[in-house]
């Protein structure tokens, strides 16, 4: 695990995107394939269930450091990484092992999984024993299923490509799915000879996804080479009947097909050699429910009756990928679209009242496009997609074809109640915060918001919180109301588990209102006003 | 702090009333000892000082040609109204001390900041035995603990080594006292030549006034042709990062050499290319070694992680008591004012205490 190691730490040091992609390229042209698919799978953001609990590991981590339990929390809050801490605090140790990828994970770590603690804990501190400090973090991290690492399977992608001279497109779609990290499926991906390649038949295609739209519509020239649809708030998917079966795959490659029995059943009923994009929404009465409602229902383990009639699902269709077994990406949007409606169409009314073609909406001009815009709060909308009519169905994120034209987010003014540290890059620092707004005299938490603030700004903060705290419960500090900001979020509706009785959704800073007094703040009246004029009826 | 003992804590700093002197104060008094020249230690606007010989050069700068300072060496007693007042080495940075009270055989050590481990560049931290003990704790956690030296040297050779493999030029960010001219003295002068900040320029001479053997510098003001820092390792004060002094040298890697680099998020934060763990502060085990060589029957415990070494020794036999001093002893000057281009001309008496919890 030393190149890998090294792969690891020359990605964690540099925030230069060529920098990590060199890195990768001479990674991945020295490691033997069995090894280089391990990596890849990490690299890509995929990972094995956790092996050993975390809290096993700082068990005998704190056993080795010979230090109370509390100096751990202590190290552990200022660190703001649990692999992290126990590599810091385990004693030093100068050796390095040299145990390549594949056989650590495969022999040493995945036997673990569910393996008596005394053999988890014999395997574990035997490996700190063998192992670097750099070795001992990325260990953690594995053992742990906390690895992550600052790229991108975009930027992976591009290093194989580089080395490889297969394009981008076909490496990504080779990736999509699930696929396990053997020598053969990592020397596969790296195949140029493009016509050997038999696609699997659960593999996705890569989705096509959108930039938020940073200028004026009209921008984007005349309005009939445009097509806008409402921008749904659900869950990105990719449906695909092949050879007689289903697979309903979430826009973060997992299978959720059995999460979702409605859209599977619906599905079947589709020819094979068919793969549906969309957007699976909670629906019922003809209009879609809160995103909370779906969050709901994903938590459950089990599906009950109870809940499939309480939150039905639909799939909101606005392409088709793939007709009669064809990749048809190539093919304009608009003929696509056309060819999803005939789609659609055939099917039976049970399956049609599951897959909605996505509504498209027309106006005279851009103007008017706006003037409609203007209804999406009332939709339960973000406002709309918008496509070039002769565009194809690109891989990944990319400018220029697709625009989300989002409406402006809703805001008020509260202010900074208790803050507590964050994690990772902002370990030691106060940025996660709760915002109160008036009721009465009194300020009540509305919001949490971790994010929106510049790295001067969170210093800023830091140090106000530093000096002005109150009381501190756990992690938790109360300070001083002094400092307002304007908050920024999506939807709002009621709920009885928040004390202000209303939730929000993506709450997040926009502005530090440095020129507002806490009396300034908005209300609770303000906000319950806000949710009688925007809220989702449910 | 105990009633009536030699030296209390008041809103201008430590001062021992036996004597009618301060140590380190924030605000102006008529008689300041100072423990070294960093600008959370040795305030202007004091009527007298009295600093360590070794470092007098330093606290000249820092406190302008018009301050009355008066000197003693390491090891030397004064008599001050009857308190006796010693300096010993404190490994900090040049001409850094503890000080060292007694008044009718009671002992106090106000250590300021120290380390224990070798720096050529300054004086080893001298063990000194005493009732009473002042510790910093800026890295009073375990998690801080620091690889030899050497090896930190043979980090930064490499990088700029590698850098300039790559054409770029090498800018590495250290405190400007201190930090600074160690970098100088420990990396291979043979690799390139060497640039500073003007902050960094000013104190490096004064360091070699003193007799640290550096390596020849020249201050990056003065080059004309950009040509010129091809290849170069230029040693600048963290507070140069944002700015745009930086664009001169075309491509370059950045580097922060600091303690607080031992974890990666104080890195990222940063958003430096490279970390390197050097500190003048002491780490856990130096803390703790210190504080039990000094066989003081109580520790008082001021900036940085004073909490959680106070609970750490009590824990563990010891008496300790937290202090809240306004000492930053950050380590990387992120609220100091040390590294403006005019050293010493911006300093303020409203010192941000804002790491001191």
């Amino acid at each position: 695990m030393r190149l890998f190691t090294d792969l690891y730490t020359a990605l964690d040091q540099t925030n230069k995107t060529n920098e990590k992609v060199e890195a990768m390229r001479e990674y991945f042209e020295q490691a033997p394939p069995a090894d280089a698919a391990w990596a890849f799978y990490f690299l890509s953001g995929r990972k094995p269930r956790q092996i050993v609990p975390s809290r096993k590991l700082r068990d005998w981590a704190i056993e080795q450091a010979g230090i109370p339990e509390w100096l751990y929390e202590e190290s552990r809050d200022t660190v703001g990484d649990g692999s992290e801490t126990i590599a810091l605090l385990l004693p030093n140790n100068s050796s390095t092992d040299d145990t390549p990828l594949r056989v650590l994970v495969e022999d040493q770590l995945l036997p673990l999984r569910g393996a008596p603690e005394d053999v988890q804990r014999e395997a574990v501190t035997s490996a700190w024993a063998r192992m670097n400090y750099s070795q001992r973090l990325v260990y953690n991290k594995l053992i742990s299923g906390a690895f992550r690492v600052g790229v991108s399977q975009q930027l992976v992608v591009r290093a194989l490509s580089q080395i490889s001279e297969v394009p981008v497109d076909v490496i990504t779609h080779r990736a999509m799915g699930d696929w396990e990290p053997t020598p053969e499926f990592f020397t596969g991906l790296l195949n140029e000879h493009l016509e050997t390649d038999e696609t699997p038949i659960a593999r996705p295609f890569p989705f096509h996804l959108a930039h938020q739209m940073d200028f004026a519509p009209h921008d984007l020239g005349d309005l009939s080479e445009w097509q806008a649809e409402w921008k749904w708030d659900g869950i990105r998917s990719q449906v695909i009947k092949r050879q007689d079966e289903v697979f309903v795959w979430s826009r973060g490659e997992d299978l959720i097909t059995e999460r979702f029995p409605e859209i599977a059943q619906a599905a079947a009923a589709l020819p094979n050699g068919t793969v549906l994009d969309g957007e699976i929404l909670p629906w019922k009465d003809g209009r879609v429910l809160p995103f909370t409602e779906l969050q709901k229902r994903i938590g459950r383990k089990n599906l009950s009756a109870k809940i499939l009639s309480e939150v039905p699902v639909i799939l909101q269709c606005y392409d088709l990928l793939e007709l009669d077994g064809a990749d048809i990406r190539a093919f304009e949007f608009a003929t696509r679209r056309g060819l999803l409606e005939e789609t659609v169409e055939k099917l039976p009314p049970e399956a049609r009242a599951v897959f909605r073609v996505t509504e498209s909406v027309s106006a005279r001009d851009w103007l008017h496009m706006a003037a409609t815009r203007e209804q999406s709060r009332l939709l339960g909308v973000e406002g709309f997609m918008l496509k070039r009519r002769d565009s194809p169905y690109r891989t990944g994120r990319h400018r220029g074809d697709w625009w989300k034209w989002k409406i402006d987010p809703l805001t008020i003014d509260a202010v900074l109640i208790y803050a507590q540290k964050g994690t990772g890059k902002r370990a030691n620092l106060f940025t996660d915060y709760t915002f109160g707004v008036w009721k009465d005299k009194e300020l009540v938490p509305f919001a949490k918001a971790y994010s929106g603030l510049t790295d001067a700004e969170i210093r800023v903060v830091d140090r106000f919180v530093r000096a002005n705290t109150i009381e501190t419960f756990g992690p938790v500090r109360s300070v001083k109301p002094e400092l307002v900001f304007e908050i920024a979020f999506e939807a709002i509706q009621r709920s009885t588990r928040h004390k202000s009785g209303v939730a929000v959704r993506f709450p997040r800073i926009l502005r530090f209102r440095t020129d507002k007094k806490i009396e300034d703040a908005d209300s609770l009246e303000a906000i319950h006003r806000m949710l009688d004029a925007y809220q989702n009826p449910t | 702090m105990k009633r009536g003992g030699l030296i209390t804590l008041t809103s201008r700093g430590l001062f021992c009333k036996q004597g009618d002197f301060y140590i380190d104060p924030w605000k102006p008094v008529p008689k300041a000892v100072v423990t070294h020249a960093h600008a959370d230690h040795t305030y202007r606007g004091n009527q007298d000082y009295l600093v360590p010989a070794e470092g007098a050069l330093l606290s000249r700068i820092r406190l302008g040609d018009e301050a009355q300072i008066s000197t003693q060496s390491y090891g030397e007693v004064a008599n001050i109204n009857g308190v006796s007042v010693s300096f010993h080495p404190a490994g900090h940075v040049l001409g850094s001390a503890q000080v060292r009270v007694e008044y009718k055989g009671e002992i106090w050590v106000v250590s300021g900041d120290y380390k224990l481990m070798p720096d050529a560049t300054c004086a080893p931290f001298e063990p000194v035995k005493c009732h009473h003990f002042i510790t910093e704790a800026t890295f009073g956690l375990p998690i801080y603990r620091w690889q030899p030296t050497g090896e930190i040297f043979e980090q930064i050779n490499s990088w700029w080594r590698r850098n300039i493999e790559k054409g770029k030029v090498s800018v590495i960010f250290a405190y400007a006292l201190g930090k600074s001219q160690r970098i100088m003295n420990g990396i291979d002068r043979s690799i390139g030549p060497i640039f500073t900040h003007g902050a960094v320029e000013r104190l490096t001479q004064a360091y070699r006034e003193s007799g640290v053997d550096l390596p020849p510098t020249r201050y990056v003001g003065l080059v004309e042709n950009k040509k010129e820092f091809a290849g170069s390792l230029i040693v600048a004060p963290p507070s140069a990062q944002a700015s745009t002094w930086l664009r001169r040298f075309g491509t370059h890697s950045t580097g922060f050499a600091s303690g607080w680099m031992m974890v990666r998020g104080a890195r990222r934060q940063r958003a430096v290319d490279r970390g390197f763990v050097l500190s003048d502060h002491a780490d856990w085990p130096e803390l703790l070694e210190a504080i039990r060589s000094a066989e003081a029957q109580t520790v008082y415990v001021t900036h940085g992680f004073s909490e959680e070494v106070v609970r750490y020794l009590n824990e563990t036999g010891a008496n300790a008591v937290p202090l809240k001093t306004q000492f930053v002893g950050d380590d990387d000057a992120e609220f100091s004012d040390e590294e403006s281009e005019h050293y010493g001309k911006t300093h303020s008496h409203d010192h941000d205490g804002g790491e001191n919890e």
